[in-house]
């Protein structure tokens, strides 16, 4: 009996053992390393599996031609929960396993918590989603780089727009008082004071729900503003143009992809007719775009996810920059994102000094005879 | 002065607004003593009716009149419906508890009542046709006071009155005012209490009801959530002009509604509830029971 349980334990000790060497055998070989890390389990993972699922597709294709210089892309996957804590546990881990690139984090907190670690390996690092506008423009991450617009993209867009395309002299800033819409109008304050061509003479909230904005247009009718950049949601959005057009208003509305919503042409109805909103590129035109998500639905037999577009960009742009590269060389494969053009889902990319991707980012819609129309500069 | 006529107009519009659901809080509480918390979500339901009928209406090419005051009619009955019945299910039980329990049974009511109108409609903002026409008169003054916000001013002011003169005149008003002093010496006398009672929620339901088309018209939107705002506001509104109070409620909802306007106006539209909020605080502190409540001796 005893031996009987000795024995049973030796086969599944030597099964395990078969089970741990096959991907073992994968590492001993000659790899580019691509480590992916982000949130893959716990509240946040619908925003990370498919950055995985977009480096898994890019890699088998890339693998299909033939890998890099000779060489097979591997995947190192690692879940950070989306907190930075763990973060920092998840790039050492890639470290000491030998990654030469990481396509991650996911969430910007996380992301800001693991850099430091590669940096001091010399790794480059670029996520597919983590817009603090601090990790580029801060400059203390020469290895970090991204396939999304920053959060402050968007207010610059709209205030690019306001002042070079409008040319509006005097801009009211309204926003809901909530994250997403005092953080945009706070940047686009920031962004037209420091134009020099315009200046904001009013910058309020306003509290989401209310029965009536009357005072508030009064207020920015008072204010002498030619053109309005509201920082909100739709439901805010359309009560304040439709209050404007009562009060006999006709001063330009600028606001966000919050309002960029069929919804908003809806509720306004002809109220909402040349109103202007900034919202993500389409990219639904670029034949790259409609082809990496025919290979999600190829493969997983389902719609992408979050992510999924900039992560699929990503992947190719890291890989894309080792080929040209040559190395996996950190100052080379920097260099390399910086000039060479790569065309992915995103459009046709590269990187500036500070790590965003040009060509990514808002474009300015209107609404014109009940549909948003994007708007050339 | 143009700026602050603009300003003083604009309050006394969100004061008619308050005003029109406040009326329906205050009259439940002079006579049962129950702050409705429902109260809202039946403004909510009246806009939800008068959208559903007017969309109808003007799919067959009604005229513009005969939708308004068929939707109004519309949903003035199925709000007062609505009323009734929540009163029947959720308060007439509980009317010789403790008077946190129907209390509680209210905010229920209310969140049971938001949530069905999610389920059974929509989560998302519908656009509410404009039932109140731009009015050719009206467009020297429209950058001021619109037609909406005079229609709403005009028909506070109209509903009022009649308020008053009912509980001052008629046969019912009387019965209500019995009611509200002593409920069980009323009934001694052979007042019907119950129907008193399933009346005054009938009358404040049909006000939140045509209250709630109005706004909608004037707002140009709904959801499922339009009421709870409204209604805390309005709550608000009441408690400041002494609750139970009929011309209480609207004094109290015109002086919210002005403050919030000029403080949005003169100040920020950061701190408009601040300022509403402090008045209130400051009020009471004066004046416990309101500006134009009655100090409640006592209450059997």
């Amino acid at each position: 009996m005893q031996s009987g349980l000795k024995k049973k334990l030796f086969v599944a000790a030597v099964a395990l053992g078969f089970a741990m060497a096959v991907p073992g055998a994968v590492v001993a070989g000659d790899t580019i390393k691509l480590g992916v890390a982000g949130a893959q389990s716990g509240d946040l993972a619908s925003y990370g599996l498919p950055t995985v699922k977009a480096a898994e597709l890019v890699v088998a294709q890339y693998n299909a031609k033939g890998g890099i210089n000779g060489k097979k892309v591997e995947l190192l996957v690692e879940d950070d929960i989306c907190k930075p804590e763990v973060a920092t546990n998840s790039a050492t881990l890639l470290v000491t396993k030998g990654v030469d690139v990481v396509l991650g984090h996911i969430c910007s907190g996380a992301t800001k918590a693991a850099l430091p670690i590669y940096k001091e390996a010399g790794i480059v690092v670029m996520s597919p989603s983590a817009t603090n506008p601090d990790l580029t423009q801060s400059g203390d991450y020469p290895n970090f780089f991204r396939t999304i617009a920053s959060d402050d993209a968007q207010a610059k867009t709209e205030v690019d727009f306001a002042i070079g395309t409008i040319g509006a002299k005097k801009i009211a800033v309204i926003h809901d008082k909530g994250d997403y819409g005092k953080g945009l109008a706070e940047f686009a304050k920031v962004f037209v004071e420091k134009s020099g061509k315009a200046e904001v003479v009013l910058f309020e909230g306003v509290t989401p729900g209310a029965v009536d904005y009357t005072a508030i247009v009064q207020k920015i009718k008072r204010s002498g503003a030619d053109a309005v950049i509201f920082g909100g949601y739709h439901p805010e959005a359309s009560k304040i143009v439709s209050m404007m057009k009562k009060k006999r208003m006709d001063i330009v509305f600028i606001s966000d992809d919050g309002v960029k919503d069929d919804t908003f042409i809806k509720v306004a109805g002809e109220n909402a007719e040349g109103v202007y909103a900034s919202g993500p590129q389409d990219n639904s035109k670029n034949p790259l775009s409609a082809a990496s998500i025919e290979a999600h639905k190829a493969a997983y037999n389902a719609d992408p996810g979050a992510f999924y577009e900039n992560a699929y960009s990503a992947a190719l742009a890291l890989l894309n920059a080792i080929e040209k590269a040559g190395s996996t060389d950190m100052a080379a494969v920097v260099k390399a994102l910086q000039t060479e053009k790569v065309d992915t889902p995103v459009g046709t990319i590269y990187f500036d000094e500070r790590g965003d991707a040009v060509g990514v980012g808002f474009a300015m819609y209107q609404v014109q005879n009940g549909q948003y129309v994007e708007v050339k500069k | 002065m143009d700026y602050f006529i603009e300003l003083f107009f604009g309050g006394l519009t969100r004061g008619s607004i308050y005003a029109l659901i406040a009326l329906g809080y205050t009259m439940v509480y002079g006579i049962i003593g129950l702050i409705n918390f429902a109260h809202g979500e039946i403004y909510m339901i009246g806009a939800f009716t008068s959208f559903i009928v007017a969309t109808v209406l003007s799919i067959y090419g009604f005229p513009l009149l005969a939708i308004v005051v068929i939707a109004a009619l519309a949903a003035a009955v199925w709000s007062s419906a609505y009323g009734v019945t929540i009163e029947k299910i959720a308060y007439r039980p509980l009317r010789h508890a403790p008077r946190l329990s129907p209390l509680i049974s209210a905010i229920g009511m209310s969140i049971f009542l938001q949530n069905y109108v999610l389920l059974a409609q929509t989560s998302d903002f519908l656009p509410f046709p404009a039932l109140i026409p731009e009015f050719a008169f009206m467009e020297p003054v429209a950058h001021i006071v619109g037609s909406s916000d005079m229609v709403i001013l005009v028909t506070t002011a109209l509903v009022m009155l009649a308020l008053t003169l009912l509980i001052k005149f008629t046969r019912i008003g009387k019965a209500m005012r019995a009611t509200a002093q002593d409920r069980t010496m009323a009934m001694l006398v052979g007042i019907n209490v119950d129907r008193v009672i399933s009346a005054t929620f009938v009358i404040g339901s049909a006000l939140a009801a045509i209250g709630g088309m109005l706004i909608a018209s004037h707002i140009g939107q709904i959801n499922f959530y339009i009421g709870f705002i409204a209604g805390i506001k309005a709550f608000t509104a009441a408690v400041l002009g002494g609750i139970g109070s009929i011309p209480g409620a609207v004094l109290g909802s015109l002086v919210l509604g002005l403050t919030e306007s000029f403080a949005t106006g003169y100040v920020s539209s950061d701190y408009e509830d601040v300022f509403a909020f402090s008045l209130l605080v400051l009020i009471l502190i004066f004046k416990p029971s309101g500006l134009l409540g009655k100090a409640e001796t006592k209450k059997v």
